[in-house]
């Protein structure tokens, strides 16, 4: 993935604009990307209004750990016509705590771990792939090879590990520590564009006017390796979700009474004929939460991502017949994913 | 290139004894191997302890228990000399045994997902390239999003409630009602017509065709009892051999070359032959009959292409080959279904299984049930591992391929008049086929590290399994066996993609 973002003869026209502009401009007229974004936050704002966030509390009435009597042989009493929530709008678990409120903490549980792995992978993987692409030489061989001996181990592998220690003791620690062990590909994608950034004039120019080491890497490099990480840190997020996911459903994450959307699908699966509604809504949320940071996460590629417009013939038509580009951008989610397999585009994919 | 190699070796030993170092540790520090023990009421429960600390030494520690079990290890490398040392379970049995055990399980469930996986993977994803921004294309796009979305666990329940109940539930009473026979049809041709592309008329012959076939298929099946006595028929197995030759011949060397499709057909009719003149043989017939069966297909095949031979007998004898193959396949899957009705019987009537990896105690002295057996329990597992690498392939070979279509050599094929055909199957699809190997090499490497959720799920004995079974209770060894496995051919096959990346991309050189 190139740096810099090349005008298209369509920007020339107007008035100058800014990179990060027209970046913003592309992210907005792919309207299938703002809406997973829209959906991914509403989602996750109304589960933790509704269950509260640490020591604020929720608008809900009961909580994700206490018993309730049951109400309706636990079955969800939600109906759409006419519209009423009743009492436990998702229905209640074996032993009769309220669905609702364990779906929402299982989904608030999901995106604290997605914002935890994704940051703190962000941060690592940052700092050891600038470190190493930039001073080259034995700490880049020494880095990278650390690198590898991370690789090598498969991510569910040394989760399952490291969940097993920490899982017992929460989210916020699980999450950090999974993202002490995600930050792999980030460095290797990061390394490979300084190590092409490092070469340009730019950088030569700031040397000469005596920039340090510090400024070049914080000032003149990174803003031009935004776009790589952006992309790559909002595909490790969707992974992430199905990582946390996965890591509780085996038992290792997130243990009872508190919950976790996995969590849930592994202790229901098997009461599938009985209590259905028990695996559906915790199903329902997880795809819809991977499913938008996926779609979220790609048309942040499609945007950042000069080549992408190549490929697209409706728009080269749309141009050459006068309709200003970009208005009418068809959704061709994947154009971006050309990329070269082998300078590892980020898994977004299953643990599996 | 020696060179290369050599310092490749060299630096893969170091990163696979620090990677082996870190999980060790890491192992050892986050389990309490004496959990269970502690807990338990048995009257002997210090003996038991004491037996356990001097069964995996865990009075060392962890570090210098990792140089002990490094060692053992390092004599897995002596060739013949039968002396590794893995450890042993907590059960007292050695992780050399139990590796195998669990490899096999693993390599039965994955092999046939990964290979359907590319298959239609690719093909989807280059038809996809072929027709882009088609409604077709579209359709697959967001198809391949969803299951590149859906968590394999979520999958595999959803296919053990649904799939593996309702069929068997199907087979009951096993009527197709027409309006669903109808909706199929449509499904069909909407998606055919979206292939084929091209005129309205085009469009409308096609998915006419289509739907005509696919619904008339399906009440004709419904109503002979098909799925209770399934089988090709020899009308069945004629018609489709005589539609591998036809498809070959037109993929590989267009329709209008004599001598190719004289090739496929001499196979054909072979195939053809052999169907009807086999029968006997394979009642009473072993796996190894049928591989023997195969290689002589194969040198059929071969043998057709030679003699037939013309300008091109290297693409004759390629498309020999691949006409036997595909016709050897059609008609072991005919007397697979001709076993059917006797499995059912077997199995009460509900032939699907939700877990395992095998009936237990099922051992017919019929190969083909016994295959049978072994397909309708890996048949969910195959699915549901199938739809995630299904969306990953589609996504690169979209990419690729679209990628290489706008490439300047294609051009060039297109303007000195190729048709179409070569164009896309000899210019185009060798050049997207490069990254796709790097990439089929690393999805094998990681083929034996088994997929954890999924034997989770189907309660598959497989590698994941003797993770995921062993990392609970802090049984290390074998924790550790798989481990090293995994690692091992992770290494192995990234080493062998850069290879064949080098070999096949003369632009790449190693250094």
């Amino acid at each position: 993935m190139s740096s810099t973002i090349s005008a298209t003869p369509g920007d020339v026209e107007e008035r100058s604009v800014s990179q990060s502009r027209i970046i913003w401009r592309r992210f907005l007229s792919q309207k299938v990307g703002l809406i997973a974004a829209i959906v991914l936050l509403a989602v996750v704002a109304f589960a933790c209004s509704a269950v509260g966030l640490g020591p604020i509390p929720g608008w809900w009435k009961y909580n994700w750990y206490d018993l309730s009597n049951s109400v309706n042989g636990g079955e969800p009493t939600l109906t759409l016509f006419p519209f009423s929530l009743g009492d436990h709008p998702f229905g209640q678990d074996r032993i009769g705590r309220d669905y609702f409120a364990m779906t929402m903490r299982g989904i608030q549980n999901s995106f604290v771990a997605m914002v935890l792995i994704t940051g703190i992978a962000l941060i690592v993987g940052v700092t050891v792939g600038a470190i190493a692409g930039y001073f080259r030489g034995w700490v880049d061989a020494v880095l990278m090879r650390l690198t590898d001996v991370f690789i090598v181990i498969p991510a569910i592998v040394i989760a399952a590990v490291v969940g097993n220690w920490a899982g017992a003791v929460g989210v916020w620690v699980l999450g950090s520590m999974l993202g002490f062990f995600s930050w792999m590909v980030i460095a290797r994608l990061v390394r490979g564009e300084f190590l092409s950034l490092r070469e340009r004039e730019f950088v030569e120019a700031a040397r000469v006017a005596g920039a340090s080491d510090a400024r070049i890497i914080f000032r003149h490099i990174l803003p031009n390796a935004t776009g790589v990480i952006i992309v790559s840190g909002s595909l490790l997020a969707a992974g992430a979700i199905l990582l946390e996911a996965a890591i509780s459903l085996l038992g290792y994450g997130i243990r009872s009474p508190d919950v976790s959307l996995g969590l849930l699908i592994g202790v229901n699966q098997s009461a599938f004929t009985v209590r259905p509604w028990l695996f559906w809504w915790p199903a329902l949320f997880i795809v819809t939460l991977a499913l938008s940071a996926n779609i979220f996460g790609d048309a942040l590629r499609e945007a950042f991502d000069p080549r992408s417009r190549r490929f697209s013939r409706r728009r080269t038509k749309d141009r050459e017949n006068g309709i200003e580009p970009g208005v009418s951008a068809p959704t061709t989610l994947m154009d971006a994913a050309a990329q070269n397999p082998r300078t590892g585009t980020p898994t977004l994919q299953d643990p599996e | 290139m020696v060179g290369f190699i050599l310092r490749r070796v060299g630096v893969s030993i170091l990163i696979l004894l620090a990677a082996s170092f870190v999980m060790f540790n890491l192992v050892a520090l986050s389990t309490d191997p004496l959990e269970d023990l502690r807990s338990s009421n048995n009257p002997n429960k210090q003996q038991l302890i004491e037996a356990r600390i001097q069964l995996a030494n865990l009075d060392v520690a962890p570090p210098l228990r990792w140089a002990m079990w490094i060692g053992g290890a390092a004599k897995c490398l002596i060739p013949f000399a039968n002396a590794c040392d893995l450890g042993t379970t907590f059960q007292g049995a050695p992780v050399t045994e139990v590796l195998p055990i669990a490899m096999v399980s693993t390599i039965q469930m994955v092999t046939a997902a990964l290979l359907l996986a590319i298959l239609f993977g690719i093909s989807t994803g280059i038809l996809s390239a072929l027709r882009e921004n088609s409604g077709f294309d579209v359709s697959f796009t967001v198809l391949s999003l969803f299951l590149y979305s859906l968590p394999s666990f979520l999958a595999a329940a959803l296919l053990k409630n649904f799939i593996a109940i309702g069929f068997n539930d199907f087979l009951q009473d096993p009527v197709i009602p027409i309006v669903v026979a109808v909706i199929v049809g449509v499904v069909v041709a909407l998606i055919v017509q979206a292939v084929v592309g091209g005129d309205t008329r085009r469009r409308v012959t096609s998915g006419g065709t289509s739907f005509v076939l696919t619904t008339g298929l399906l009440i004709y099946m419904s109503v002979t009892g098909w799925f209770l006595t399934p089988g090709f028929g020899p009308v069945g197995v004629i018609l489709l051999s005589a539609g591998a030759a036809v498809g070959v011949t037109t993929l590989i060397a267009g329709i209008h070359q004599r001598r190719a499709l004289l090739t496929a057909g001499i196979v054909a009719v072979a195939g053809i032959i052999s169907y009807f003149a086999l029968q006997g043989l394979f009642d009473v017939s072993t796996f190894a009959t049928i591989g023997i069966l195969f290689v002589v297909a194969l040198a059929v095949g071969f043998a057709a292409g030679f003699f037939v031979g013309g300008d091109d007998r290297g693409q004759n004898m390629r498309i020999g080959v691949l006409v036997a193959v595909i016709i050897s396949v059609i008609i072991l899957i005919d007397r697979f279904m001709q076993s059917f009705p006797g499995y059912m019987d077997d199995m009460n009537g509900r032939p699907i299984a939700t877990v395992g990896s095998a009936t237990p105690g099922y051992a017919p002295d019929n190969m083909w049930r016994v295959g049978l057996d072994v397909f309708f329990h890996l048949l969910l597992p195959t699915i549901s591992l199938l739809t995630i690498s299904f969306a990953g392939y589609t996504r690169y070979a979209r990419a690729g391929m679209i990628e290489v279509l706008s490439q300047d050599y294609v051009r060039t094929a297109r303007a000195k008049g190729m048709p179409e055909r070569v164009v896309v199957v000899r210019h185009a699809f060798r050049n997207v086929l490069i990254p796709i190997t790097t990439l089929v090499a690393t999805d094998l490497g990681g083929l034996l590290g088994g997929a954890i959720i999924t034997e989770f799920i189907f309660a598959i004995p497989g590698m994941g399994a003797l993770f995921q079974r062993s990392l609970g209770p802090g049984d290390l060894y074998p924790v550790m066996g798989y481990f090293i496995v995994i690692a091992f051919m992770a290494i192995l096959f990234n080493f062998l993609a850069d290879l064949a990346y080098a070999a096949l991309d003369p632009r790449v050189r190693v250094r």
